[in-house]
């Protein structure tokens, strides 16, 4: 029910503003999200034994089908008719058709949705899920995740090379980059200047100004929230210790506490900076650069965030030759390019810049979707965190932030 | 039973047995609808938060009877609940102090547009849940007429509503209100006006006349709307998450947060327990003292 008319609640934001960003309804997805949970969770399951995850026969030659499961906005789409431009031309160079469900609002919303099928080796139904690094790497420990088959996959070569040798997949043999993010300051820019003064904001400290008292929020991310407020005492996101989060958690503590954070939300900022009832985030910059050019991003001068989302296909996928074509697809440049060009977040494939000047040059040139070395040299990757050091971890930072 | 039925010597019994067993017949569904929709779930629930984190699998719970569950679960979410039962029987309160009146109004001077009035009390469930506590985030937001109102006569500790208490308040009172409409409505109208018309020709005011009559007839009413807004109100956290702030979190955020962040069954599933417990030691020791049979 709830999980429904979460649909309608994104159909309508959708007609409502022609940009749409990625992760939007993240907050209203959670709730959903427990109401299912709840009828999913049942007991603690069986142990999710590590190894390979099962595959099931492969339908791919006789259904000419893919259910890939992504994240809202986060594909282009025809304002106007509703029609997925590249998943139209995959269809038509291929035969397959995609049935494409914008499902994953959160990560741990969805994990929860399907954990219960994977741990009983039931299949979800899905093809090809997206998800960020960290639970990604959850799912190829548990053995959620199914080895790829290089061979449909030659665009592969296009990935760019800081991809390939990720910690949790080293190789890539299981997962793929969808597309990358930054987490960092946002503002409404009339607003900022009204408050505070400035055309923009660099630091956390600008942040937590007390001229922005009740006007601020920061993501329910612990990952970007956290790495932000490391990075700016001093520390190193990608690399610290319990004490140094535990003091992070504090400085978070200290700003709740004393009403400057409005609020803690997903996606749910947006929709504030644009009223005006908040001024300025911690939020994400696809999201940011899609609300247009009353709104600004940047990374703080102490860091920002840096994720990526991943490809991988669940156990028992019945059309894996399908999903594989599908990323290969997805890997040509000049599709890549496309799909920058509407969602306005890193792409992770090499060639894309160049088939960018193509089709929109001012964005060829963004730093934001075609990262350079100094802005990737401002950013961090969240470190990696054990299963025991993750709970721990969320439960400081979700008692920081009231619940 | 067999006594009810029209005596007819011997064959009386078979008819009797028949009857009986039509009866445990016609009851299967109800039942079986129960008990996979409402035993079991139960049953499971209360293994869940009796259950102790594996030893072996980090993120994995093994069936145990760990009772500290409960004591876990309250010591770390008081404060939640405490939060929970003030909003909730404030929202009641408001929403009894809207909804009487009106379903007065409609009860005893809606005349032909009766019919008309209760669709438009019950129209804005056609809409989803969701959706309008959404537009509830655009009605309080702090450019809103009625914030800035309120501002201007300094009446907003925070300088706003959105995203205080008061905003949860607001959305739960308007999201349960046509719970509490509709019973009302039903209580009120079945009042016969000769009864009140008695009252005024004994020489009774009209506020005595609703003390000592309209008031106690429509009591039903009011229970039955109090508790189905109440309840509802109590478990529920989307109000909060939407229209509160980080210090306005309900039981059923502590609820959510633990079945979806931490994935911890155990305390999420003690959590959803102690909330049963305490709405229903609520309910009933509210209906005692109502002294109302009418309902239940």
């Amino acid at each position: 029910m709830k999980a429904h008319s979460l649909q309608i609640v994104a159909a309508l934001a959708g007609t409502m503003r022609s940009s749409v960003s990625r992760r939007r309804l993240l907050q209203a997805a959670g709730i959903g999200g427990a109401a299912m949970a709840v009828t999913a969770c049942g007991t603690g399951g069986d142990s999710a034994s590590s190894g390979e995850a099962a595959s099931a026969e492969d339908l791919s030659d006789s259904a000419k089908l893919v259910n890939w499961s992504n994240w809202p906005s986060y594909l282009d789409i025809n304002d106007e008719t509703g029609e997925r431009p590249t998943l139209l031309a995959f269809q038509e160079q291929t035969g397959i058709s995609v049935t494409y469900t914008e499902d994953v609002n959160d990560n741990n919303e969805f994990y929860a949705k399907v954990r219960t099928q994977l741990e009983q080796g039931q299949p979800i139904d899905r093809d090809i899920v997206v998800l960020t690094d960290w639970m990604a790497a959850l799912w190829i420990s548990n053995g959620y995740a199914q080895k790829l088959n290089k061979a449909e996959i030659p665009n592969e070569v296009n990935l760019v090379p800081k991809y390939v040798d990720v910690s949790f997949d080293p190789g890539r043999e299981y997962s793929l980059p969808w597309q990358s993010g930054f987490g960092g300051l946002g503002y409404n820019k009339a607003a900022l200047k009204s408050a505070l003064g400035v055309d923009a904001i660099t630091t956390l400290d600008q942040l937590f100004d007390p001229a922005l008292r009740g006007k601020i929020t920061v993501l329910s991310e612990m990952r970007d929230t956290m790495g932000c407020i490391m990075a700016w005492q001093g520390n190193d996101p990608s690399n610290f210790t319990k004490e140094q989060f535990e003091q992070a958690i504090e400085a978070l503590a200290q700003q709740v506490d004393s009403g400057q954070i409005r609020q803690v939300t997903g996606n749910d900022y947006i929709g504030a900076l644009e009223k005006g009832d908040v001024v300025a985030v911690i939020g994400w910059s696809g999201d940011l650069f899609a609300l247009g050019d009353n709104f600004g991003f940047g990374l703080p001068e102490s860091g920002g965030m840096l994720w990526t989302d991943n490809m991988l296909i669940p156990p028992l996928a019945s059309h894996k030759k399908n999903a594989e074509k599908l990323m290969n697809y997805y890997y040509d440049p000049v599709v890549a390019a496309t799909v920058a060009e509407y969602v306005n977040y890193i792409c992770p494939v090499q060639g894309a810049q160049e088939a960018m000047l193509d089709i929109d040059p001012a964005l060829a040139e963004s730093p934001w979707i075609f990262p350079n070395a100094e802005i990737l040299d401002q950013s961090y990757v969240f470190m990696e965190l054990t299963i025991e050091q993750d709970a721990e971890y969320q439960r400081l930072f979700q008692t920081a932030i009231g619940n | 039973m067999a006594a009810v039925l029209p005596s007819g010597g011997v064959s009386a019994t078979p008819v009797a047995q028949r009857r009986s067993r039509t009866g445990y017949f016609l009851l299967l569904p109800g039942m079986a609808w129960l008990g996979i929709f409402f035993a079991i779930p139960f049953i499971t629930l209360f293994v869940t938060s009796l259950q102790a984190p594996s030893p072996d699998a980090a993120g994995q719970f093994v069936p145990a009877f760990q009772v500290s569950n409960y004591a876990e679960a309250f010591l770390n979410y008081w404060p939640q609940f405490v939060r929970s039962l003030v909003y909730a029987g404030l929202a009641t309160i408001f929403a009894l102090l809207i909804g009487y009146p009106l379903a007065y109004f409609i009860a005893f001077r809606g005349g032909k547009w009766r019919g008309l009035l209760l669709v438009l009390v019950v129209a804005p469930t056609f809409a989803s849940f969701l959706l309008r506590t959404y537009a509830w985030q655009t009605i309080l937001s702090d450019n809103s007429p009625i914030t800035q109102f309120l501002n201007f006569l300094h009446l907003l500790p925070d300088e706003r509503i959105l995203n205080t208490g008061i905003a949860v308040v607001a959305g739960l009172t308007y999201n349960f209100l046509p719970f509490m409409i509709l019973p009302l409505y039903a209580a009120l109208e079945k009042i016969d006006p000769r009864l009140i018309e008695a009252g005024s020709d004994l020489y009774a005011s009209p506020v005595t006349t609703f003390r000592k009559v309209t008031w106690p007839l429509s009591l039903p009413g009011v229970v039955a709307g109090t508790l189905l807004t109440f309840i509802p109100a109590m478990g529920d956290y989307i109000n909060a998450q939407l229209l509160g702030s980080t210090g306005d979190r309900m039981i059923g955020n502590a609820i959510q947060v633990n079945f979806i962040q931490f994935r911890d069954y155990p305390i999420a599933s003690a959590l959803s327990f102690i909330l049963m417990a305490a709405i229903l030691v609520l309910v009933f020791s509210y209906i005692r003292r109502a002294g109302t049979e009418d309902l239940v």
